[in-house]
C-alpha cells in the first residue's frame, strides 16, 4: 500500500449556520489510512463540521479537497455519510432498501484505496441483520436500523467515511464489530472522519479538538448580518 | 470599486443617511407639482368627466408594481450569484413595496371601471395578470415570513422569484390569449400618439414621483430590515455565550 | 447511467404504492371535487356540459396539489434527501425521476378516472376524448411546477397550503391552455392543434424549468 496517496485536506473552514458563526479558520489534513477523531463540547459545531465535509453546509469561507481522489467528482461524491438519521424507508424490505443505495450511490474507487463491493447479502449477514432481509424495515429495532444503515457504507466503496456518533444506538457487541469494520476500512486504505463522545479504539488516530475561542477574537458587530 | 464599497452593510447605511433626505425632497415636490397638475390643470375627458383623473394614480401604480418586480428579479439573482446579504435584504424590503402598489393598482383600476364599464371587476387581462402578480407577491412574502433563517429564507425567495419571472411572460401571453377567446373586443384602448400633452406632462410627472417614492420606501425598508437582523444577530450571540462564535482547532496525533 | 435511474424510478413508485396508497386517495379526492360541483351549480346538464373540462381540469389541479408536498419531505425527514445530495448523480435528473414516478403514482390514475368522471359531467366522447388527452398532456406539467413549491417548503413542517399558494399562480398557463384546447375540440373559435400544442411546450418548458430550480433550492435547504 502506497502510504499518504490519499489526503483528505481542509483549508481555512469557516462556516455559518442561521447567521451564527458556528467556527472559524479550521484547518486539518488526514491521510489514508487514518481516523480523525472530533471531540469537544456540545453544540461546538461538531456535527456542522462533518455535515460541512459532506457538502451538505455550504462553506462561508475556506476548501476542502481529496487529494488523490477522482478529479471529476467532489470530496463529498466520495464519501459515505453516517448521521443520526438511518435514511431507512419502513414501507421497502431491508434488501430493496440496501439495494437502492448500492445502486443509487456511485462508487468512487482511486489508486491506493483497496474498498471492495460486497454483495448485500454477506453484508447484511456479517452484521447479523442476515435474517431480516425480506422484512419490511419497519420491523426492526432501533439497533437493527442502525445497522442496516451502516451496512451501506460496505455495499458501495467509496474512501471517505464520515461518521457522526457511529456508536449510538449500539449495544457493547455492535460497537466492538462496528470498530472492526472501521480498522478493516483504515487497513484498506480508508480515511474515518469521526465527532463521538465515546473512546473508539482504531488504528491510527489523530484529535481534534474543538473548544470555544477567546471572545474577544468575535467578529466586530458592523460584519453581523 | 464603487459599488462594491456600497455593498458592505455599514457603509450602505452611512449612504441611505445621506441620500434619503434628499430624495425624500425631490419625492414631496414631484407629488406637490404632479397632483396638481392632475387635479388643476389637466383637462377633464369628454365622456369621463373628473373620474378620468384616477389614471393618474392608476397607470404609475401599474407601472411600479412591474419595475418592483423587476427590483426583486435582479436582487434575487445577487442572492444566488454573488451570495451579497444586501441583494437579498433589498429583496425582501421591495417585496411587501410591490404588493401595496399592486394592490393600489387594482383598487384604482376597479374604481375606475365602475363608471367605465359599470362594474368593478371585469376579467379583462390586464386586470387579471396583475391580480395574479400579487397573489405572487403575497405568496414570496409568506414565504419569507415562515422560514426562520433570513439566509435560507432569501435564498428560498430567490429561486421563487427567479421562476416567477420566468413565468410572468408566459402567465402574460395565456392571459390574453384567453381574454381574446371569452371576449375579443378589448374596453379601454389608450393608443400612444393620442394621447395629448395636457395629459402626458402630468402622467409622466406622477410617475417620476412614484418612482421616487418607491426608492425612499425601498430604502428606508432595507435599512430597518438590516438593523433588524443585526438586532436577531446579537439576541443570538447573547444567548450563545456559553458557545461563542468561533472555535480554535488543534490537531495532534495521539501515541 | 441507466441503473441508477431505475434504482430510484422503482423505488419511488415502490414506495407510492406502498404507503397509504396516495394514488387511491388524489383519485377520491378528484371524484370528490367533481360531485361538488354540481351541488354548487345546479344540475342542468347543458350547462354542465359546457364548463365540464374546466371542472375537470381544476379538480386534477387540487388533487395534483394535495399530494406534492410529501414529494421531498418523507425523505428530508428520515435524512436520505442528505444522501441523495451526495451520491454523485446529478440531482436535476434526479430531481426529473421522482417527479416522473410521482406522477404515474399520482396524475396518471386521474387521467385514467376523467373519462369516467366526464360522465357525470355530461360530455360527449369527444370532448372526453379531448379533455383526457390535455390532461394527459397538462398534469406532468402540474406535477413539475409543483416540484418547485415542494422543494422550496421541504423543510416547513406545514407546507401544503403554501405550496398551493406559491404553485397556483405558475400554474395558470397550463389550467387555460388545458381548457381552451378541449374547449376548442367541441365548439371550436379555434383549431384544436393551436392550444394543444401550446400545452404541449409548456410541459416541456415545466420540464426543464422545475427540475432546475428544484434542485437549486433542494441544495440550500440542506444546510
Amino acid at each position: 500500500m502506497r502510504s499518504s496517496h490519499l489526503k483528505l485536506i481542509a483549508e481555512n473552514l469557516t462556516i455559518d449556520r442561521g447567521g451564527r458563526r458556528v467556527f472559524q479558520d479550521l484547518s486539518f489534513s488526514l491521510s489514508q489510512g487514518s481516523a480523525l477523531v472530533v471531540t469537544g463540547a456540545n453544540g461546538i459545531g461538531k456535527s456542522s463540521l462533518l455535515r460541512t465535509l459532506a457538502g451538505l453546509v455550504s462553506l462561508a469561507a475556506g476548501t476542502i479537497r481529496l487529494e488523490g481522489g477522482e478529479t471529476d467528482r467532489l470530496p463529498q461524491e466520495q464519501a459515505h455519510y453516517f448521521g443520526h438519521q438511518d435514511a431507512v424507508k419502513p414501507a421497502l424490505s431491508v434488501l430493496e432498501n440496501l439495494r437502492f443505495w448500492q445502486n443509487f450511490a456511485a462508487a468512487s474507487v482511486c489508486e491506493g484505496f483497496t474498498g471492495a463491493t460486497l454483495s448485500p447479502l454477506l453484508v447484511l449477514d456479517t452484521l447479523g441483520i442476515g435474517h431480516t432481509a425480506h422484512l419490511p424495515a419497519a420491523y426492526l429495532s432501533a439497533g437493527q436500523k442502525r445497522r442496516l444503515s451502516l451496512s451501506r457504507l460496505l455495499v458501495t466503496p467509496r474512501p471517505v467515511w464520515l461518521m457522526d456518533e457511529p456508536t449510538s444506538a449500539l449495544d457493547k457487541a455492535s460497537e466492538q464489530q462496528l470498530l472492526g469494520i472501521m480498522n478493516d476500512h483504515l487497513a484498506s486504505g480508508g480515511l474515518i472522519v469521526t465527532a463521538t463522545h465515546t473512546e473508539l479504539v482504531l488504528d491510527r488516530i489523530e484529535t481534534l479538538h474543538l473548544q470555544a475561542a477567546d471572545p474577544a477574537e468575535q467578529a466586530p458587530e458592523e460584519a453581523l448580518l | 470599486m464603487a459599488f462594491w464599497d456600497y455593498a458592505n452593510p455599514t457603509r450602505f447605511l452611512r449612504l441611505v443617511q445621506v441620500v434619503l433626505p434628499w430624495l425624500i425632497g425631490f419625492c414631496v415636490l414631484a407629488f406637490a407639482a404632479g397632483l396638481y397638475m392632475a387635479f388643476f390643470t389637466a383637462p377633464e375627458d369628454y365622456q369621463q368627466g373628473n373620474t378620468v383623473r384616477i389614471m393618474y394614480i392608476h397607470v404609475p401604480a401599474a407601472w411600479l408594481c412591474m419595475m418592483c418586480y423587476t427590483v426583486m428579479s435582479i436582487s434575487s439573482i445577487g442572492t444566488l450569484v454573488w451570495k451579497h446579504p444586501l441583494a437579498d435584504v433589498s429583496a425582501k424590503s421591495a417585496a411587501p413595496i410591490g404588493a401595496a402598489f399592486t394592490f393600489m393598482a387594482l383598487v384604482t383600476g376597479s374604481l375606475w371601471g365602475k363608471p367605465m364599464w359599470g362594474t368593478y371587476w371585469v376579467w379583462d387581462a390586464r386586470l387579471t395578470s396583475v391580480l395574479v402578480l400579487l397573489i405572487m407577491y403575497l405568496g414570496l412574502m409568506t414565504l419569507w415570513r415562515t422560514m426562520d433563517d433570513p439566509i435560507k429564507a432569501g435564498k428560498s425567495a430567490a429561486i421563487l422569484t427567479l421562476v416567477g419571472a420566468l413565468n410572468l411572460p408566459i402567465i402574460k401571453f395565456s392571459v390574453d390569449w384567453w381574454n381574446t377567446l371569452h371576449q375579443p373586443a378589448s374596453v379601454v384602448r389608450m393608443d400612444g400618439p393620442t394621447i395629448h400633452a395636457d395629459i402626458l406632462w402630468p402622467l409622466l410627472i406622477m410617475a417620476v414621483a412614484f418612482t421616487l417614492l418607491f426608492f425612499v420606501l425601498h430604502l428606508m425598508a432595507m435599512r430597518n430590515e438590516i438593523l433588524r437582523r443585526r438586532v436577531r444577530a446579537l439576541r443570538m450571540r447573547a444567548a450563545s455565550v456559553s458557545r461563542p462564535g468561533t472555535a480554535a482547532a488543534t490537531a495532534q496525533p495521539a501515541e | 447511467m441507466t441503473g441508477w435511474a431505475m434504482a430510484l424510478f422503482q423505488r419511488d413508485l415502490r414506495l407510492s404504492v406502498r404507503i397509504g396508497g396516495s394514488a387511491l386517495v388524489g383519485v377520491l379526492f378528484f371524484l370528490a371535487v367533481v360531485t361538488v360541483i354540481p351541488f354548487g351549480v345546479g344540475p342542468d346538464l347543458n350547462l354542465l356540459a359546457r364548463i365540464g373540462p374546466a371542472i375537470l381540469w381544476i379538480g386534477a389541479l387540487l388533487a395534483t396539489l394535495l399530494g406534492l408536498d410529501r414529494l421531498f419531505q418523507a425523505d428530508r425527514e428520515d435524512g436520505t434527501l442528505d444522501l441523495m445530495l451526495m451520491a454523485g448523480r446529478p440531482l436535476e435528473l434526479v430531481i426529473l425521476i421522482k417527479c416522473l414516478a410521482h406522477w404515474i403514482a399520482t396524475g396518471l390514475p386521474l387521467v385514467v378516472a376523467a373519462p369516467l368522471l366526464a360522465i357525470f359531467l355530461n360530455l360527449d366522447p369527444v370532448s372526453m376524448g379531448a379533455v383526457t388527452l390535455t390532461l394527459l398532456v397538462g398534469t406532468p406539467a402540474l406535477t413539475l411546477i409543483g416540484a418547485i413549491g415542494a422543494s422550496l417548503t421541504v423543510s416547513l413542517r406545514r407546507g401544503g397550503l403554501l405550496l398551493a399558494v406559491l404553485v397556483i399562480p405558475l400554474a395558470i398557463p397550463v389550467l387555460i391552455f388545458g381548457v381552451s384546447s378541449a374547449d376548442a375540440a367541441i365548439h371550436d373559435p379555434v383549431p384544436f392543434v393551436t392550444p394543444f400544442l401550446i400545452l404541449c411546450a409548456l410541459t416541456l418548458i415545466a420540464a426543464v424549468v422545475g427540475p432546475v430550480a428544484s434542485a437549486a433550492a433542494l441544495r440550500f435547504s440542506a444546510d
